[in-house]
């Protein structure tokens, strides 16, 4: 217990400040109500689909967890259920074998939710594009606020696109 | 790499694999080709490794009704493999007990065949009926867990069916196939440089191992000889990605055991590592580094000090992790007995790579059948005989000090010169091999080209295609909320198995 403790206090706090909002990375105009956002912004819960990656961005989202990021500081927190959550993170292309489990993980997100699409592949298909079995990017099976390019996106990227996702956006209230 | 390629009847395949089992040879690979265009019928492959390397059997098959005997009952790794060759080329195992699809779910509908070379990848169907029949397990007090394919954690997508009594789990069945994205019909629509981008991408956390077997089966194929530089910065970055991996996976299993210092501390690390190697190899996990033909940058001198100073430093702090851990009481009980696979059951079912490692496998590519630069590392294999969560957890300790070794030796070894050179046209019909060691275990691609500087068939095996079905036995007897903590320990990919 002594070495678990020394260890703590020699690592310290290695969290950096968390990026801005940008605006450039959103699909649609906000939809969510001021209220709705203050509140999301507080204690934001997500739930993570992985369509049909590379396991790439599913490297991403792990080290988005490390301490440099600091999450749950932020009042985001991933949630192990849909129904749980405000906020679906979901990357690759959409394996057509994953097409109806990520309609279903939608349909039983409550609303009001947003939908963040993480990687190359979320916003465009990537390297595996469209064929018989890739629906291509998330957008063509459920609606998408956000996408965030990058094969995969660094840490802060997804960050910075789940930020955006609860920010007022072009509407401006706030 | 040492291999050869020889052509059996089908009627010689089962000797030609009962012999190869009794001279303790493995199977790594089975794959289909539809060969219409040049031979008027279908195709079986096999790659089994011997003492003397690697051996690519293939047998020709008819084009009405293409069939040859199943060699489940030889190699059980082959159930799922053949299973998978039906529902892509069609080609069927004779007197096999297991018929049921495997990759084929709602995307294409039975009697389509994916990789045959009538099928267009622009193919759109309706999505089809997706009933699976699953094992039932019957009696009293026993119940399902359907678990996924989307699943609690950040994990990727699979489904798994429990039956339980009480807490404990008395059989496990998976499901795969719901990442396949058709990406080795993809490759047939690409050249030979074209098709390194998708090779990283497989499966994104093993993109140097894939991306050097694409390269060493694309330089195989087109006599294309990478310079030596290439190859020692190539294994620099193999090794990385090994550590990379492991440090993540030991921070997990920290975590799976409700030690969340161990995901802090060890994510740490690993942040540490990636940064550093997107500067100087311009990626956090390196793909696009390996290419055919060498490497597509170079490391500076001074960059090569720089890795060696932070590897130093992750070093130390690694030893006083492995110490905690070693020491704590509370995690040393979830890890020790739990998720067991003994040596004889890995033995039997073909258990491979690290997880074969921590059950007395003792088999790592790097030892037994060296390339350059291996060949001059004297690379020490790491085994462990328990095979549970605490061996697979030890041995990833061993192979990341090993690693580490490696690496300084390696640079050591980093003699100025070329890093890259001119990928020679392939004329169509050569084959090229590239086999590695992953973290995980190896990687095989095989490849046969058309005219064109294109793509025939690619084939590429990712180790897990083997392991996946340990994991249902290292499960047995154990409670359900032991699975996600045996799980993480093998850690097997499910984008490179689906493809």
């Amino acid at each position: 217990m002594y070495q678990l403790l020394k260890q703590i206090a020699k690592t310290g706090i290695v969290t950096e400040p968390a990026p801005h909002a940008d605006e450039a990375l959103r699909q649609l105009a906000q939809r969510l109500s001021e209220v709705v956002l203050r509140h999301f912004g507080r204690a934001l819960a997500i739930r993570h689909v992985d369509a049909g990656s590379c396991n790439g961005c599913e490297l991403e989202i792990h080290a988005a967890n490390s301490p440099y990021y600091n999450l749950e500081g932020l009042g985001i927190k991933f949630v192990a259920s849909p129904r749980h959550a405000d906020l679906l993170l979901v990357t690759g292309p959409v394996a057509r074998n994953m097409e109806q489990a990520l309609r279903r993980t939608y349909d039983a997100t409550p609303e009001p939710k947003l939908v963040v699409a993480i990687g190359d592949c979320g916003c465009d298909g990537g390297v595996f594009g469209e064929s018989y079995a890739s629906c291509g990017r998330v957008g063509n099976v459920i609606p998408v606020d956000v996408a965030v390019p990058g094969c995969p996106p660094a840490p802060a990227a997804i960050l910075q696109g789940i930020l955006t996702a609860v920010s007022a956006g072009a509407q401006g209230f706030r | 790499m040492p291999a050869r390629r020889a052509a059996i009847e089908p009627a010689q395949l089962r000797s030609a694999c009962e012999s190869a089992r009794a001279r303790n040879e493995r199977l790594v690979a089975l794959w289909g080709s539809d060969e219409t265009a040049r031979s008027g019928g279908f195709a079986l492959h096999l790659a089994l490794a011997g003492r003397s390397g690697l051996a690519w059997l293939t047998v020709a098959l008819a084009r009405e009704h293409p069939r040859y005997p199943g060699i489940a009952d030889i190699f059980p790794s082959a159930n799922r493999m053949q299973r998978a060759a039906y529902d892509l080329v069609g080609i069927h195992a004779q007197d096999s007990p297991d018929h049921r699809k495997w990759l084929r779910h709602r995307a294409w509908p039975g009697g389509s065949f994916p990789l045959r070379k009538d099928f267009d990848l622009a193919s759109r169907f309706p999505a089809s009926d997706d009933r699976y029949p699953y094992v039932k397990v019957e009696g009293e007090g026993v119940h399902e867990i359907p678990v996924g394919p989307v699943h609690a954690g950040t994990i990727e997508p699979g489904h798994f069916r429990f039956s339980i009594v009480g807490e404990k789990i008395l059989r496990l069945e998976e499901r795969l196939g719901y990442k396949h994205k058709g990406i080795e019909k993809r490759f047939e629509s690409m050249t030979l440089a074209d098709g390194a981008r998708l090779a990283g991408r497989i499966s994104g956390d093993s993109t140097v191992a894939f991306a050097w077997a694409y390269a060493m089966a694309a330089e195989g194929a087109s006599s294309t000889q990478p310079p030596r530089r290439a190859l020692v910065l190539r294994a620099i970055l193999l090794e990385i990605e090994r550590i990379a991996n492991h440090l993540g996976d030991l921070g997990y299993l920290g975590n799976d055991v409700a030690l969340a210092f161990g995901f802090y501390q060890f994510w740490r690390l690993k942040e540490d590592l990636l940064r550093l190697c997107a500067e100087l190899f311009g990626h956090r996990y390196l793909m696009d580094f390996v290419v055919p033909g060498g490497v597509a940058r170079d490391l500076s001198s001074r960059g090569a000090e720089r890795l060696l100073e932070r590897l130093a430093s992750i070093q130390t702090e690694v030893a006083s992790l492995r110490s905690i851990y070693d020491e704590h009481a509370g995690a040393q009980d979830r890890f020790i007995m739990t998720g067991q696979v003994t040596p004889e059951l890995a033995d039997r079912l073909g258990l491979c790579g690290m997880a074969g490692r921590a059950s007395g496998i003792g088999r790592d590519l790097r030892v037994d059948y060296p390339v350059p630069p291996y060949e001059q590392l004297d690379v020490r294999i790491a085994t462990q005989t328990r095979g549970d969560v605490a061996a697979r957890a030890a041995v990833r300790f061993d192979e990341f000090a090993e690693s580490l070794r490696l690496i300084r030796a390696l640079v050591a070894r980093l003699e100025p010169g070329e890093i890259k050179v001119p990928l020679a046209t392939a004329a169509g019909g050569r084959c090229g091999i590239g086999w590695t060691e992953g973290w995980r275990g190896d990687v095989l691609v095989a490849l046969e080209t058309a005219d064109g500087g294109r793509i025939h068939r690619l084939h590429p095996h990712d180790p897990s295609w083997q392991n996946w079905p340990l994991l249902e036995r290292a499960v047995m007897g154990n409670i359900v909320p032991d699975f996600p903590l045996i799980n993480k320990s093998f850690n097997l990919s499910y984008s490179g198995h689906d493809l």
